[in-house]
């Protein structure tokens, strides 16, 4: 597929998303550009998972149109579709590693359904992509004997096998450690520079929005769509939207220790 | 007028205590509370503090109050909704404020709850409900056959991309699951026919008919099917617990994302083993079902084992044999179908995946026990 620079990687245009009767997303319209890392923000229920699953193709759209390098998305025929699924890699919230397969046939995968290279070709490709989120040589171990954050690796290692142009996220840093969660980070924003990827990404993190995102856009549960668009920290210092400061406010310490102790770890109540 | 509770706590602690003081002549109580009030100790009710006194304003006041839980919220929070039903006054600004916090989070009148869908009554609306469901599910099976059809015809044109070795260990598997149960039963289905009829061709001299019952009921119709309803039971529901599992932890999304089909890469493979297992499953429980008949006559009967084959042999013909292995592609078809979509189409929970399972060997045996009647009344009218 050819991929013009200046051109949006995707477009989305008027879509309309949700469940049976219940629409979430109205009406949403907006475009990512090559090398992009846009986050998808908002609190719970608001719709980004909805989105994700409409732009990655598990979710038909009530309405509207997505089209990932000028072509549709929606309207595509099988073939068409398969060619727009080979130009993006997923990573899932719960990782979605196929559990009775080892990691190494877990990402070759992708490489026998798509491409015609040897069966070398794809054992040095699968090295290299382990390789590459630091899970050198763990090849012949299957998912469940790798801990979260090792997983987490490994599902970017999958996700990352074809050599997609656009990564998808869905909450990469749920669950992980901050320190774990901070070479996640890391490890993603390495891929940019590596690649060139384009990254969407769905999280609630406030650490991972500031570290990472280029630009944000904000859904909101009763706007059925965005409320706000910018880079995060432009949206903290000068949005007047309160939903949106809400949203991106730090916190400050609420603890209060009014006269008596709290005894830690029960639920007595002092006086 | 003054009411009081005081009970035993067993840690030591102050007692929970709740007194009741007699009216002011400003028409005000006093409602002291004392002591440690805890959920899991003895603490004061409210209707024995009360003592079925009448209509009266109270004020509560903490006096020597300890440690106290949830348990002095809900505690003043009956005391308050008895208030609130006999009109006077809840007088609360002397507690900790932290307490008052708490006891203004009980909702007065329960909290409002979402609105839900009205039920139905009508018996109208309760059995168009379960026609709708039934066509629903009518319209799932064959659409999901209608998927695997195609997928069949797409890997049958590039034979290579097939998943051969995920067939090879799902047919090693079924094979090996079933095996244990099949033998049993089937030997088991074989001495039970050959008991009851025993019974009756007895009567008449005719107890070596025992083996041309025996044989022809087991090939034909029992051997298929007890081997088809076992199979329904371990490997339909393994099928869909397994696919059920994966659904729920995205693996199913993860393929279909890749653009690799779900039905193509999951369920060919098993619906491919299943049926080809099934006819082996068959002739092997026919063998157990004869060999059941066959002990039953050689040690009840005292008919010997070779009468017993010979009578066998001259009675059961091939054709009887390839119908009832015929019959269970079909059998394997439906339980595969069963097991696929039900775990394909499971609810994303750990509740969703134990329905799905249950729901698999449901709908095999259903299934089977209607493509058995069909091909009965089509066997019926070739004559075969």
């Amino acid at each position: 597929m050819k991929k013009d620079r200046t051109a949006p990687v995707i477009e989305v245009k008027n879509l309309t998303c949700g469940y049976e009767e219940t629409v979430l997303l109205q009406d949403l319209s907006f475009a990512v550009h090559a090398r992009e890392v846009l986050f998808v923000i908002g609190g719970s229920g608001c719709g980004k998972s909805t989105l994700l699953r409409c732009l990655i193709g598990l979710l038909k759209p009530i309405h509207g149109d997505i089209a990932y390098f000028g072509k549709s998305f929606t309207a595509a025929d099988i073939e068409q579709r398969r060619d727009i699924l080979k130009t993006f890699g997923v990573l899932y919230q719960n990782n979605a590693l196929w559990s009775s397969m080892t990691l190494a046939e877990n990402i070759s995968l992708p490489l026998e359904e798509h491409t015609s290279l040897s069966r070398a070709d794809r054992a040095e490709i699968v090295a290299l992509k382990l390789a590459e989120v630091g899970l050198a040589g763990s090849e012949d171990l299957y998912p469940s004997e790798l801990s979260g954050g090792m997983q987490k690796r490994a599902a970017l290692a999958r996700a990352l096998a074809l050599d997609p142009a656009i990564v998808f996220f869905d909450e990469p840093s749920e669950g992980l450690d901050p320190v774990i969660s901070r070479e996640m980070d890391q490890l993603i924003l390495q891929v940019r520079e590596n690649f060139g990827t384009t990254m969407i990404i769905v999280s609630h993190q406030l650490s991972s929005i500031f570290r990472l995102a280029d630009r944000v856009i904000m859904l909101n549960h009763e706007a059925k769509g965005i409320i706000a668009e910018g880079a995060p920290s432009e949206l903290a210092a000068t949005s007047t939207d309160p939903r949106v400061r809400d949203f991106l406010y730090q916190g400050k310490d609420l603890r209060k220790r009014p006269n008596g102790n709290f005894p830690g770890g029960s639920n007595l109540i002092k006086k | 007028m003054s009411k009081s509770q005081r009970l035993p706590v067993s840690t030591g602690e102050k007692a929970a205590t709740a007194q009741l003081q007699a009216a002011a002549p400003n028409g005000e109580c006093l409602l002291k509370i004392g002591g440690d009030w805890r959920l899991n100790e003895a603490v004061p009710s409210w209707s024995i503090v009360l003592d079925r006194q009448t209509a009266m304003n109270v004020r509560v006041v903490p006096e020597d109050l300890g440690n106290w839980d949830t348990s002095l919220v809900l505690f003043l929070a009956h005391c308050r909704a008895w208030c609130a039903e006999s009109k006077s006054n809840f007088l609360a600004e002397a507690l900790p404020e932290n307490l008052q916090t708490l006891l203004g989070q009980v909702p007065v009148n329960g909290a409002a709850k979402p609105a839900t869908k009205p039920s139905v009554t009508s018996k109208w609306e309760v059995g168009s409900l379960v026609a709708l469901r039934w066509v629903f599910q009518v319209k799932q099976i064959v659409s999901f056959l209608g998927e695997c059809a195609l997928g069949f015809i797409g890997e049958a044109k590039n034979p290579r991309r097939f998943r051969w070795l995920d067939c090879l260990v799902e047919m090693q598997q079924c094979w090996a699951s079933s095996l244990p149960m099949v033998s049993l039963v089937s030997f088991l289905v074989g001495v039970i026919l050959a008991f009851q009829s025993a019974v009756q061709l007895q009567q008449f001299g005719a107890a070596i008919y025992v083996a041309d019952l025996v044989g022809l009921s087991v090939v034909r119709e029992l051997g298929p099917m007890m081997a088809a309803f076992i199979v329904a039971g371990g490997t339909g529901a393994r099928f869909a617990a397994q696919l059920g599992n994966m659904k729920v932890d995205e693996e199913i999304d993860a393929l279909e994302t890749l653009g690799i089909s779900s039905v193509n890469f999951l369920a060919l493979p098993r619906l491919l083993a299943v049926t080809l297992m099934m006819p082996v499953l068959a002739l092997y429980a026919n063998v157990l079902g004869i060999l059941g008949g066959m002990f039953v006559s050689a040690t009840m009967l005292n008919i010997p084992a070779s009468a017993y084959w010979i009578e066998t042999q001259n009675r059961v013909s091939l054709p009887d044999v390839i119908c009832g292995l015929f019959k269970c592609l079909f059998f394997g078809l439906a339980v595969g179908l069963a097991g696929c979509l039900r775990g394909m189409k499971c609810e994303r929970s750990a509740a969703g995946v134990g329905t799905a399972t249950s729901s698999a060997v449901v709908t095999g045996i259903l299934l089977i026990v209607v493509a058995d009647a069909l091909f009965a009344v089509i066997f019926n009218v070739l004559g075969i």
